[in-house]
Protein backbone atom coordinates (compact mmCIF):
# COMPACT_ATOMS: atom_id res chain seq x y z
CA UNK A 1 0.00 0.00 0.00
CA UNK A 2 1.37 2.96 -1.08
CA UNK A 3 1.94 6.48 1.62
CA UNK A 4 -1.21 7.79 -0.34
CA UNK A 5 -3.56 4.94 -0.16
CA UNK A 6 -3.02 4.31 3.73
CA UNK A 7 -4.04 8.06 4.01
CA UNK A 8 -6.85 7.55 2.31
CA UNK A 9 -7.93 4.64 4.34
CA UNK A 10 -7.13 6.40 7.37
CA UNK A 11 -9.38 8.94 6.61
CA UNK A 12 -12.05 6.55 5.82
CA UNK A 13 -11.59 4.89 9.20
CA UNK A 14 -11.66 8.19 10.88
CA UNK A 15 -14.93 8.84 9.14
CA UNK A 16 -16.18 5.32 10.32
CA UNK A 17 -15.81 6.07 13.89
CA UNK A 18 -17.15 9.39 14.16
CA UNK A 19 -20.24 7.99 12.50
CA UNK A 20 -20.20 5.61 15.07
CA UNK A 21 -19.75 8.05 17.61
CA UNK A 22 -22.25 10.84 16.60
CA UNK A 23 -25.42 7.96 16.55
CA UNK A 24 -24.45 6.94 19.96
CA UNK A 25 -24.44 10.38 21.10
CA UNK A 26 -28.14 10.56 19.70
CA UNK A 27 -28.88 7.98 22.72
CA UNK A 28 -29.21 11.28 24.80
CA UNK A 29 -30.77 14.66 23.57
CA UNK A 30 -28.25 17.10 25.32
CA UNK A 31 -25.34 15.43 23.50
CA UNK A 32 -26.85 14.83 20.44
CA UNK A 33 -25.97 18.07 18.34
CA UNK A 34 -22.31 17.75 19.47
CA UNK A 35 -21.93 14.10 18.07
CA UNK A 36 -23.62 14.63 14.78
CA UNK A 37 -21.46 17.81 14.38
CA UNK A 38 -18.67 15.37 14.77
CA UNK A 39 -20.38 13.16 12.33
CA UNK A 40 -20.26 16.12 9.94
CA UNK A 41 -16.85 16.31 10.11
CA UNK A 42 -16.42 12.64 9.33
CA UNK A 43 -17.75 13.24 6.57
CA UNK A 44 -15.80 15.94 5.23
CA UNK A 45 -12.76 14.45 6.15
CA UNK A 46 -13.82 11.12 4.57
CA UNK A 47 -14.84 13.18 1.04
CA UNK A 48 -11.51 15.02 1.47
CA UNK A 49 -9.34 11.75 1.38
CA UNK A 50 -11.20 10.74 -1.51
CA UNK A 51 -10.11 13.60 -3.71
CA UNK A 52 -6.64 12.06 -3.05
CA UNK A 53 -7.67 8.67 -4.38
CA UNK A 54 -5.35 7.62 -7.07
CA UNK A 55 -8.00 6.63 -9.68
CA UNK A 56 -9.31 10.40 -9.57
CA UNK A 57 -7.75 12.16 -12.60
CA UNK A 58 -10.21 15.01 -13.44
CA UNK A 59 -12.05 17.17 -10.88
CA UNK A 60 -14.35 19.26 -13.57
CA UNK A 61 -17.14 17.16 -13.19
CA UNK A 62 -16.64 16.53 -9.23
CA UNK A 63 -16.31 19.83 -8.24
CA UNK A 64 -19.71 20.79 -10.42
CA UNK A 65 -21.04 18.19 -8.77
CA UNK A 66 -20.21 19.37 -5.41
CA UNK A 67 -21.17 22.43 -5.91
CA UNK A 68 -24.59 22.30 -7.60
CA UNK A 69 -25.41 18.99 -4.67
CA UNK A 70 -24.70 22.11 -2.30
CA UNK A 71 -26.34 24.90 -3.80
CA UNK A 72 -29.85 22.51 -3.84
CA UNK A 73 -28.83 20.71 -0.43
CA UNK A 74 -28.67 23.56 1.81
CA UNK A 75 -32.08 25.28 0.90
CA UNK A 76 -32.88 21.23 1.98
CA UNK A 77 -31.58 21.92 5.36
CA UNK A 78 -32.59 25.46 6.17
CA UNK A 79 -35.60 26.22 4.82
CA UNK A 80 -38.07 23.31 5.54
CA UNK A 81 -40.28 23.67 8.31
CA UNK A 82 -40.96 21.03 10.52
CA UNK A 83 -44.71 20.51 9.39
CA UNK A 84 -43.06 18.66 6.10
CA UNK A 85 -40.34 16.66 7.79
CA UNK A 86 -42.11 13.11 6.37
CA UNK A 87 -41.87 14.32 3.04
CA UNK A 88 -38.50 15.67 3.71
CA UNK A 89 -37.03 12.46 4.80
CA UNK A 90 -38.91 10.73 1.90
CA UNK A 91 -37.07 12.67 -0.59
CA UNK A 92 -33.51 12.29 0.78
CA UNK A 93 -33.69 8.52 0.62
CA UNK A 94 -34.63 9.11 -3.19
CA UNK A 95 -31.85 11.26 -3.51
CA UNK A 96 -29.26 8.60 -1.45
CA UNK A 97 -30.98 5.55 -3.23
CA UNK A 98 -30.67 7.30 -6.95
CA UNK A 99 -26.52 7.99 -5.92
CA UNK A 100 -26.04 4.19 -4.91
CA UNK A 101 -27.93 2.94 -8.32
CA UNK A 102 -26.09 5.74 -10.78
CA UNK A 103 -22.86 4.12 -9.17
CA UNK A 104 -23.80 0.75 -10.00
CA UNK A 105 -24.88 0.99 -12.76
CA UNK A 106 -21.21 3.04 -14.13
CA UNK A 107 -19.43 0.11 -12.33
CA UNK A 108 -21.58 -2.25 -14.27
CA UNK A 109 -21.07 -0.40 -17.47
CA UNK A 110 -17.41 0.25 -17.03
CA UNK A 111 -16.19 -3.87 -16.25
CA UNK A 112 -18.01 -4.83 -19.26
CA UNK A 113 -16.53 -1.85 -21.61
CA UNK A 114 -13.18 -2.57 -20.66
CA UNK A 115 -13.78 -6.44 -20.50
CA UNK A 116 -13.41 -7.05 -17.19
CA UNK A 117 -14.57 -10.48 -16.14
CA UNK A 118 -16.67 -9.53 -13.62
CA UNK A 119 -16.88 -12.09 -10.83
CA UNK A 120 -19.84 -13.45 -8.93
CA UNK A 121 -19.60 -12.02 -5.60
CA UNK A 122 -19.02 -8.94 -7.49
CA UNK A 123 -22.03 -9.03 -9.42
CA UNK A 124 -23.96 -9.93 -6.25
CA UNK A 125 -23.24 -7.23 -4.67
CA UNK A 126 -24.13 -4.88 -7.97
CA UNK A 127 -27.60 -6.22 -8.24
CA UNK A 128 -28.07 -5.65 -4.56
CA UNK A 129 -26.65 -2.53 -5.05
CA UNK A 130 -29.13 -1.69 -8.16
CA UNK A 131 -32.44 -3.70 -7.01
CA UNK A 132 -32.27 -2.07 -3.70
CA UNK A 133 -31.42 1.45 -5.23
CA UNK A 134 -33.80 1.52 -8.06
CA UNK A 135 -36.51 0.05 -6.12
CA UNK A 136 -35.70 3.18 -3.32
CA UNK A 137 -35.83 5.69 -5.49
CA UNK A 138 -39.64 5.01 -6.99
CA UNK A 139 -40.99 3.72 -3.79
CA UNK A 140 -39.60 6.83 -1.47
CA UNK A 141 -40.41 8.94 -4.41
CA UNK A 142 -44.37 7.98 -4.78
CA UNK A 143 -43.91 8.07 -0.78
CA UNK A 144 -42.72 12.01 -1.25
CA UNK A 145 -45.79 12.47 -3.54
CA UNK A 146 -48.25 10.72 -1.27
CA UNK A 147 -47.32 12.68 1.63
CA UNK A 148 -47.08 16.14 -0.51
CA UNK A 149 -49.93 15.39 -1.48
CA UNK A 150 -49.17 15.53 -5.50
CA UNK A 151 -51.41 12.48 -5.61
CA UNK A 152 -54.28 10.99 -3.02
CA UNK A 153 -52.71 9.43 0.05
CA UNK A 154 -55.21 7.17 0.52
CA UNK A 155 -54.52 3.62 -1.00
CA UNK A 156 -54.90 2.60 -4.36
CA UNK A 157 -55.91 -1.15 -5.16
CA UNK A 158 -57.17 -3.20 -7.66
CA UNK A 159 -57.85 -6.89 -8.05
CA UNK A 160 -54.76 -8.89 -8.85
CA UNK A 161 -52.58 -6.46 -7.40
CA UNK A 162 -50.61 -8.36 -4.74
CA UNK A 163 -50.23 -11.14 -7.45
CA UNK A 164 -48.83 -8.96 -9.63
CA UNK A 165 -46.42 -7.35 -7.35
CA UNK A 166 -44.92 -10.24 -6.19
CA UNK A 167 -44.51 -11.63 -9.59
CA UNK A 168 -42.94 -9.04 -11.01
CA UNK A 169 -40.52 -8.84 -7.64
CA UNK A 170 -39.66 -12.94 -8.10
CA UNK A 171 -39.18 -11.92 -12.01
CA UNK A 172 -36.59 -9.17 -10.80
CA UNK A 173 -34.67 -11.91 -8.34
CA UNK A 174 -35.06 -14.57 -11.54
CA UNK A 175 -32.78 -12.13 -13.67
CA UNK A 176 -30.78 -11.44 -11.01
CA UNK A 177 -30.29 -14.88 -10.32
CA UNK A 178 -29.18 -15.64 -13.82
CA UNK A 179 -27.13 -12.81 -14.18
CA UNK A 180 -24.90 -14.22 -11.46
CA UNK A 181 -24.12 -16.95 -13.73
CA UNK A 182 -23.86 -15.10 -16.71
CA UNK A 183 -22.92 -11.51 -15.73
CA UNK A 184 -22.22 -10.01 -19.18
CA UNK A 185 -26.05 -10.25 -19.68
CA UNK A 186 -26.04 -6.71 -20.65
CA UNK A 187 -29.37 -6.10 -21.65
CA UNK A 188 -30.84 -8.28 -18.74
CA UNK A 189 -28.81 -5.48 -16.06
CA UNK A 190 -30.55 -2.91 -17.39
CA UNK A 191 -33.78 -4.58 -17.75
CA UNK A 192 -33.25 -5.92 -13.92
CA UNK A 193 -33.12 -2.05 -12.95
CA UNK A 194 -36.34 -0.73 -15.21
CA UNK A 195 -38.22 -3.94 -13.11
CA UNK A 196 -36.82 -3.01 -9.53
CA UNK A 197 -37.96 0.51 -10.38
CA UNK A 198 -41.46 -0.27 -11.60
CA UNK A 199 -41.71 -2.66 -8.32
CA UNK A 200 -41.28 0.65 -5.82
CA UNK A 201 -43.95 2.29 -7.32
CA UNK A 202 -46.36 -0.35 -7.35
CA UNK A 203 -45.04 -1.33 -3.54
CA UNK A 204 -46.34 1.91 -2.23
CA UNK A 205 -49.26 2.90 -4.73
CA UNK A 206 -51.68 0.76 -2.23
CA UNK A 207 -50.09 2.11 1.28
CA UNK A 208 -52.13 4.39 2.84
CA UNK A 209 -50.94 8.00 4.66
CA UNK A 210 -51.50 6.32 7.97
CA UNK A 211 -48.98 3.79 7.26
CA UNK A 212 -46.22 6.14 6.24
CA UNK A 213 -44.06 5.75 9.36
CA UNK A 214 -43.23 1.71 8.58
CA UNK A 215 -42.89 2.98 4.55
CA UNK A 216 -40.48 5.55 5.60
CA UNK A 217 -38.46 3.24 7.60
CA UNK A 218 -38.36 0.73 5.70
CA UNK A 219 -36.98 2.77 2.94
CA UNK A 220 -34.41 4.17 4.76
CA UNK A 221 -33.33 1.10 6.03
CA UNK A 222 -33.25 -0.26 1.90
CA UNK A 223 -31.09 3.09 1.27
CA UNK A 224 -28.83 2.05 3.72
CA UNK A 225 -28.43 -1.56 2.60
CA UNK A 226 -27.98 -0.09 -1.45
CA UNK A 227 -24.84 2.05 0.18
CA UNK A 228 -23.61 -0.92 1.70
CA UNK A 229 -23.93 -3.41 -1.19
CA UNK A 230 -21.88 -0.19 -3.10
CA UNK A 231 -19.56 -0.69 -0.65
CA UNK A 232 -19.04 -4.31 -1.63
CA UNK A 233 -19.10 -3.84 -5.46
CA UNK A 234 -16.22 -1.04 -5.07
CA UNK A 235 -14.43 -2.28 -2.09
CA UNK A 236 -14.81 0.48 -0.25
CA UNK A 237 -15.06 -0.68 3.64
CA UNK A 238 -16.54 2.49 5.52
CA UNK A 239 -19.66 2.87 2.52
CA UNK A 240 -19.95 -0.87 3.82
CA UNK A 241 -20.21 0.62 7.42
CA UNK A 242 -22.38 3.41 7.16
CA UNK A 243 -24.94 1.55 4.96
CA UNK A 244 -24.75 -1.21 7.75
CA UNK A 245 -25.52 1.60 10.39
CA UNK A 246 -28.37 3.12 7.97
CA UNK A 247 -29.69 -0.04 6.99
CA UNK A 248 -29.90 -1.26 10.79
CA UNK A 249 -31.19 1.85 11.89
CA UNK A 250 -33.99 1.93 8.92
CA UNK A 251 -35.29 -1.85 9.68
CA UNK A 252 -35.79 -1.30 13.74
CA UNK A 253 -37.51 1.62 13.06
CA UNK A 254 -39.77 -0.25 10.78
CA UNK A 255 -39.90 -3.24 13.90
CA UNK A 256 -41.01 -0.07 16.22
CA UNK A 257 -43.37 1.38 14.03
CA UNK A 258 -45.10 -2.78 13.19
CA UNK A 259 -45.41 -3.20 16.51
CA UNK A 260 -47.37 -0.01 17.56
CA UNK A 261 -49.53 -1.30 15.16
CA UNK A 262 -49.95 -4.25 16.15
CA UNK A 263 -49.48 -5.57 12.38
CA UNK A 264 -46.63 -7.25 10.52
CA UNK A 265 -44.57 -5.97 7.55
CA UNK A 266 -45.80 -8.22 5.58
CA UNK A 267 -49.17 -6.99 6.58
CA UNK A 268 -48.43 -3.10 5.77
CA UNK A 269 -47.15 -3.77 2.47
CA UNK A 270 -49.82 -6.12 0.68
CA UNK A 271 -52.30 -5.15 3.55
CA UNK A 272 -53.60 -2.21 1.60
CA UNK A 273 -55.30 -1.15 5.00
CA UNK A 274 -57.72 1.31 3.87
CA UNK A 275 -59.55 -1.10 2.19
CA UNK A 276 -60.17 -3.58 4.50
CA UNK A 277 -60.80 -0.80 7.03
CA UNK A 278 -63.96 0.18 5.17
CA UNK A 279 -65.26 -3.52 4.92
CA UNK A 280 -65.08 -4.20 8.55
CA UNK A 281 -67.41 -3.89 10.81
CA UNK A 282 -67.69 -1.02 12.81
CA UNK A 283 -68.95 -1.46 16.38
CA UNK A 284 -72.09 0.00 16.25
CA UNK A 285 -72.38 3.24 17.12
CA UNK A 286 -76.06 4.38 15.94
CA UNK A 287 -78.13 5.66 18.39
CA UNK A 288 -75.12 7.32 20.61
CA UNK A 289 -74.63 11.22 20.52
CA UNK A 290 -71.83 13.28 20.77
CA UNK A 291 -71.81 16.40 23.07
CA UNK A 292 -70.65 19.35 21.73
CA UNK A 293 -69.12 21.62 24.19
CA UNK A 294 -68.81 25.14 23.80
CA UNK A 295 -65.04 27.48 24.03
CA UNK A 296 -65.88 28.74 27.52
CA UNK A 297 -66.85 25.67 28.88
CA UNK A 298 -63.60 23.52 27.16
CA UNK A 299 -61.58 27.01 28.64
CA UNK A 300 -62.72 26.31 32.09
CA UNK A 301 -62.48 23.29 32.30
CA UNK A 302 -59.03 23.64 31.00
CA UNK A 303 -58.17 26.57 33.44
CA UNK A 304 -59.15 24.80 36.53
CA UNK A 305 -57.50 21.45 35.58
CA UNK A 306 -54.32 19.74 37.72
CA UNK A 307 -53.39 18.26 35.13
CA UNK A 308 -53.79 17.76 30.64
CA UNK A 309 -52.39 15.85 28.91
CA UNK A 310 -52.17 17.04 25.84
CA UNK A 311 -53.13 13.75 23.16
CA UNK A 312 -51.89 15.20 19.75
CA UNK A 313 -51.82 13.51 16.04
CA UNK A 314 -51.07 14.10 12.30
CA UNK A 315 -54.00 16.57 12.93
CA UNK A 316 -51.62 18.65 14.37
CA UNK A 317 -49.29 18.83 12.01
CA UNK A 318 -52.06 19.69 9.57
CA UNK A 319 -53.65 23.02 10.96
CA UNK A 320 -50.14 23.58 12.04
CA UNK A 321 -50.95 24.31 15.41
CA UNK A 322 -48.35 23.27 17.72
CA UNK A 323 -46.99 26.69 18.49
CA UNK A 324 -50.78 27.83 19.70
CA UNK A 325 -51.03 24.38 21.98
CA UNK A 326 -47.72 25.43 23.99
CA UNK A 327 -49.19 28.68 24.57
CA UNK A 328 -52.30 27.01 26.16
CA UNK A 329 -50.12 24.61 27.85
CA UNK A 330 -48.24 27.67 29.15
CA UNK A 331 -51.53 29.78 30.47
CA UNK A 332 -52.48 26.94 32.09
CA UNK A 333 -48.68 26.35 33.60
CA UNK A 334 -49.12 29.82 34.81
CA UNK A 335 -52.72 28.93 36.58
CA UNK A 336 -50.98 26.16 38.34
CA UNK A 337 -52.20 23.14 36.28
CA UNK A 338 -49.57 20.38 35.18
CA UNK A 339 -49.23 20.21 31.29
CA UNK A 340 -47.87 16.60 29.85
CA UNK A 341 -48.09 15.18 26.13
CA UNK A 342 -48.51 11.64 25.54
CA UNK A 343 -46.45 10.58 22.67
CA UNK A 344 -48.13 7.57 20.87
CA UNK A 345 -45.08 6.01 18.28
CA UNK A 346 -47.48 5.99 14.95
CA UNK A 347 -49.16 9.38 15.75
CA UNK A 348 -48.04 11.57 12.54
CA UNK A 349 -46.24 10.38 9.54
CA UNK A 350 -42.99 9.45 10.33
CA UNK A 351 -41.24 7.89 13.38
CA UNK A 352 -41.02 10.91 16.25
CA UNK A 353 -43.15 13.31 14.06
CA UNK A 354 -44.61 14.66 17.11
CA UNK A 355 -41.84 14.94 19.09
CA UNK A 356 -39.81 17.44 16.48
CA UNK A 357 -43.60 19.30 16.21
CA UNK A 358 -43.53 20.11 19.69
CA UNK A 359 -39.58 20.60 20.12
CA UNK A 360 -39.87 23.34 17.34
CA UNK A 361 -42.57 24.63 19.44
CA UNK A 362 -40.30 24.87 22.16
CA UNK A 363 -41.70 22.53 24.55
CA UNK A 364 -39.14 20.94 26.87
CA UNK A 365 -38.50 17.32 25.87
CA UNK A 366 -39.54 16.19 29.17
CA UNK A 367 -42.90 16.76 28.79
CA UNK A 368 -42.86 14.57 26.00
CA UNK A 369 -43.60 11.15 27.66
CA UNK A 370 -43.97 8.23 25.43
CA UNK A 371 -46.91 5.35 25.56
CA UNK A 372 -45.69 3.32 27.95
CA UNK A 373 -45.68 5.77 30.88
CA UNK A 374 -48.20 7.98 30.28
CA UNK A 375 -51.20 5.76 30.09
CA UNK A 376 -51.05 4.99 33.66
CA UNK A 377 -51.44 8.47 34.50
CA UNK A 378 -54.63 9.06 32.18
CA UNK A 379 -57.11 8.25 35.88
CA UNK A 380 -54.93 11.16 37.39
CA UNK A 381 -55.74 13.24 34.21
CA UNK A 382 -58.40 16.10 34.77
CA UNK A 383 -58.68 16.75 31.07
CA UNK A 384 -57.38 14.76 27.78
CA UNK A 385 -56.89 17.45 25.00
CA UNK A 386 -57.08 15.41 21.64
CA UNK A 387 -55.56 17.32 19.12
CA UNK A 388 -56.00 15.77 15.55
CA UNK A 389 -55.34 11.99 16.59
CA UNK A 390 -57.86 9.45 15.68
CA UNK A 391 -57.02 5.69 15.75
CA UNK A 392 -54.25 6.11 18.01
CA UNK A 393 -57.20 6.41 20.85
CA UNK A 394 -59.88 4.55 19.82
CA UNK A 395 -60.54 1.86 22.92
CA UNK A 396 -62.07 -0.63 19.41
CA UNK A 397 -58.12 -1.22 19.81
CA UNK A 398 -58.66 -2.99 23.00
CA UNK A 399 -62.35 -3.90 22.78
CA UNK A 400 -63.78 -4.95 19.41
CA UNK A 401 -62.27 -7.94 17.86
CA UNK A 402 -63.49 -7.01 14.31
CA UNK A 403 -61.87 -3.98 14.30
CA UNK A 404 -58.73 -3.33 11.92
CA UNK A 405 -56.99 -1.88 14.43
CA UNK A 406 -57.90 -4.54 17.37
CA UNK A 407 -54.83 -5.27 19.21
CA UNK A 408 -52.83 -2.32 18.55
CA UNK A 409 -51.50 -0.83 21.37
CA UNK A 410 -53.43 2.95 22.17
CA UNK A 411 -53.06 5.85 24.41
CA UNK A 412 -55.85 5.28 27.35
CA UNK A 413 -57.22 8.29 26.30
CA UNK A 414 -60.39 7.19 28.09
CA UNK A 415 -59.32 6.85 31.80
CA UNK A 416 -59.18 10.72 32.00
CA UNK A 417 -61.91 11.68 34.26
CA UNK A 418 -62.93 14.31 31.13
CA UNK A 419 -62.03 14.52 27.72
CA UNK A 420 -62.09 17.20 25.10
CA UNK A 421 -61.33 16.16 21.30
CA UNK A 422 -60.95 19.21 18.67
CA UNK A 423 -62.21 17.63 15.66
CA UNK A 424 -63.03 19.37 12.56
CA UNK A 425 -66.68 17.24 11.79
CA UNK A 426 -67.50 13.89 12.62
CA UNK A 427 -66.06 12.35 9.42
CA UNK A 428 -64.46 9.26 10.39
CA UNK A 429 -60.31 9.41 10.53
CA UNK A 430 -58.63 8.18 7.78
CA UNK A 431 -58.78 4.78 8.19
CA UNK A 432 -62.13 5.40 7.93
CA UNK A 433 -63.04 3.69 10.85
CA UNK A 434 -65.58 4.78 13.64
CA UNK A 435 -64.28 6.06 16.99
CA UNK A 436 -66.04 4.99 20.43
CA UNK A 437 -64.19 7.49 22.38
CA UNK A 438 -66.23 10.21 20.60
CA UNK A 439 -69.47 8.75 22.12
CA UNK A 440 -67.96 8.45 25.28
CA UNK A 441 -70.16 10.17 27.97
CA UNK A 442 -66.56 12.22 29.65
CA UNK A 443 -66.01 13.01 26.19
CA UNK A 444 -66.60 16.76 24.44
CA UNK A 445 -66.34 17.35 20.77
CA UNK A 446 -65.11 20.96 20.44
CA UNK A 447 -65.68 21.87 16.45
CA UNK A 448 -63.76 23.59 14.36
CA UNK A 449 -60.15 23.75 12.70
CA UNK A 450 -57.49 22.96 15.53
CA UNK A 451 -55.14 26.20 15.33
CA UNK A 452 -58.64 27.85 15.05
CA UNK A 453 -60.39 26.29 17.87
CA UNK A 454 -56.78 26.31 20.52
CA UNK A 455 -56.63 30.23 19.62
CA UNK A 456 -59.76 30.45 20.79
CA UNK A 457 -59.25 28.92 23.85
CA UNK A 458 -56.15 30.64 24.77
CA UNK A 459 -57.97 33.95 24.78
CA UNK A 460 -60.79 32.23 26.91
CA UNK A 461 -58.60 31.22 29.22
CA UNK A 462 -56.08 35.04 29.39
CA UNK A 463 -59.62 36.17 30.10
CA UNK A 464 -60.41 33.94 33.26
CA UNK B 1 -11.37 -3.83 -7.87
CA UNK B 2 -13.14 -7.25 -9.00
CA UNK B 3 -11.62 -9.13 -5.44
CA UNK B 4 -14.57 -9.18 -3.05
CA UNK B 5 -12.74 -11.29 0.06
CA UNK B 6 -14.56 -12.66 3.45
CA UNK B 7 -13.45 -9.60 5.28
CA UNK B 8 -16.12 -7.29 3.44
CA UNK B 9 -18.91 -9.56 4.94
CA UNK B 10 -17.32 -9.45 8.34
CA UNK B 11 -17.18 -5.49 7.80
CA UNK B 12 -20.29 -5.65 6.99
CA UNK B 13 -21.63 -7.87 9.71
CA UNK B 14 -19.58 -6.25 12.54
CA UNK B 15 -21.23 -2.92 11.60
CA UNK B 16 -24.53 -3.83 11.61
CA UNK B 17 -24.66 -5.68 15.01
CA UNK B 18 -22.86 -2.04 16.60
CA UNK B 19 -25.80 -0.11 14.40
CA UNK B 20 -28.01 -2.59 16.25
CA UNK B 21 -26.63 -2.04 19.60
CA UNK B 22 -26.54 1.55 19.83
CA UNK B 23 -29.97 2.25 17.73
CA UNK B 24 -31.73 0.57 20.12
CA UNK B 25 -30.97 2.76 22.87
CA UNK B 26 -32.00 5.51 20.69
CA UNK B 27 -35.20 7.19 22.22
CA UNK B 28 -38.51 7.30 20.85
CA UNK B 29 -37.80 10.98 21.30
CA UNK B 30 -35.07 11.30 18.74
CA UNK B 31 -36.48 8.56 16.17
CA UNK B 32 -37.16 11.58 14.15
CA UNK B 33 -33.39 12.92 13.83
CA UNK B 34 -31.99 9.38 13.95
CA UNK B 35 -33.27 8.77 10.57
CA UNK B 36 -32.57 12.26 8.99
CA UNK B 37 -28.62 11.63 10.95
CA UNK B 38 -28.32 7.97 9.47
CA UNK B 39 -29.30 9.49 6.09
CA UNK B 40 -27.36 12.33 6.35
CA UNK B 41 -24.84 9.37 7.19
CA UNK B 42 -25.30 7.11 4.49
CA UNK B 43 -24.48 10.53 1.86
CA UNK B 44 -21.19 8.65 2.38
CA UNK B 45 -21.91 6.88 -0.83
CA UNK B 46 -20.77 10.21 -2.18
CA UNK B 47 -16.81 8.72 -2.21
CA UNK B 48 -18.21 6.35 -5.04
CA UNK B 49 -19.60 8.60 -6.66
CA UNK B 50 -16.21 10.85 -6.75
CA UNK B 51 -14.44 8.18 -7.85
CA UNK B 52 -17.01 7.18 -11.06
CA UNK B 53 -17.40 11.15 -11.81
CA UNK B 54 -13.40 11.86 -11.63
CA UNK B 55 -11.52 8.78 -12.70
CA UNK B 56 -12.68 9.44 -16.54
CA UNK B 57 -12.97 5.61 -17.37
CA UNK B 58 -15.79 6.67 -20.13
CA UNK B 59 -18.42 9.07 -20.39
CA UNK B 60 -21.49 6.72 -19.21
CA UNK B 61 -19.44 7.03 -16.09
CA UNK B 62 -18.54 10.08 -15.73
CA UNK B 63 -21.72 11.17 -16.17
CA UNK B 64 -23.61 9.02 -13.78
CA UNK B 65 -20.64 9.35 -11.73
CA UNK B 66 -21.93 13.25 -11.68
CA UNK B 67 -25.61 13.23 -11.61
CA UNK B 68 -24.45 10.37 -8.44
CA UNK B 69 -22.18 13.10 -7.01
CA UNK B 70 -24.89 16.04 -7.38
CA UNK B 71 -27.78 13.37 -5.56
CA UNK B 72 -25.40 12.26 -2.40
CA UNK B 73 -24.05 16.05 -1.77
CA UNK B 74 -27.02 17.01 -1.01
CA UNK B 75 -28.11 14.38 1.02
CA UNK B 76 -24.77 14.92 2.89
CA UNK B 77 -25.20 19.09 3.04
CA UNK B 78 -29.10 19.02 3.74
CA UNK B 79 -29.01 15.86 5.64
CA UNK B 80 -26.43 16.98 8.22
CA UNK B 81 -28.23 20.63 8.69
CA UNK B 82 -31.42 19.76 8.97
CA UNK B 83 -30.29 17.24 11.71
CA UNK B 84 -28.41 19.57 13.43
CA UNK B 85 -31.54 21.99 13.08
CA UNK B 86 -33.53 19.41 14.38
CA UNK B 87 -31.53 19.10 17.62
CA UNK B 88 -31.57 21.92 18.28
CA UNK B 89 -34.86 22.73 19.43
CA UNK B 90 -34.74 19.73 21.72
CA UNK B 91 -34.39 21.27 25.10
CA UNK B 92 -35.02 20.26 28.69
CA UNK B 93 -36.34 23.52 29.59
CA UNK B 94 -38.04 26.19 27.39
CA UNK B 95 -35.38 28.47 26.22
CA UNK B 96 -35.21 31.66 24.51
CA UNK B 97 -35.06 31.70 20.49
CA UNK B 98 -35.59 29.56 17.97
CA UNK B 99 -39.19 27.95 18.15
CA UNK B 100 -41.01 31.04 19.89
CA UNK B 101 -44.83 31.26 19.10
CA UNK B 102 -45.90 33.70 16.48
CA UNK B 103 -46.97 36.93 18.18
Amino acid sequence: MTPRELLVQATYLTASILFILGLRSLTRADSARRGMQQAALGMVIAVCGTLLHHEIVSYRWILAGLVIGSIIGYPLGTKVPMTAMPQRIAISHVFGALAATLVGIAEYYTHLRDGVVISTPIMAALGFEVIFGALTVSGSFMAFSKLQELISGRPHTYRGQNVTNIGLFVATLAIFGYLLVNPGAARLFYVMVGMAFLFGFLLVLPIGGADMPVVISLMNSYAGLASSATGFAIGNNVLIIAGALDGASGFILSMVMSKAMNRSFGNVLFGAFGSTAAAGSAQGVEGLSVKAISVEDAAMQLAYARLVIVVPGYGLAVAQAQHVVRELADLIEKRGGEVKYAIHPVAGRMPGHMNVLLAEANVPYDRLVEMDEINSQFPQADVALVVGANDVVNPAARSDASSPIYGMPILNVDQAKGIIVLKRSMNPGFAGIENQLFYNEKTSMLFGDAKQSLTKLVAEVKGL
Amino acid sequence: MTYLGLIEVYVFILAAFVGFMVITRVPPLLHTPLMSATNAISAISLVGSLVAAGADRNQVSTILGFVAVISATINAVGGFIITDRMLKMFRRKPGPGAGEPPP
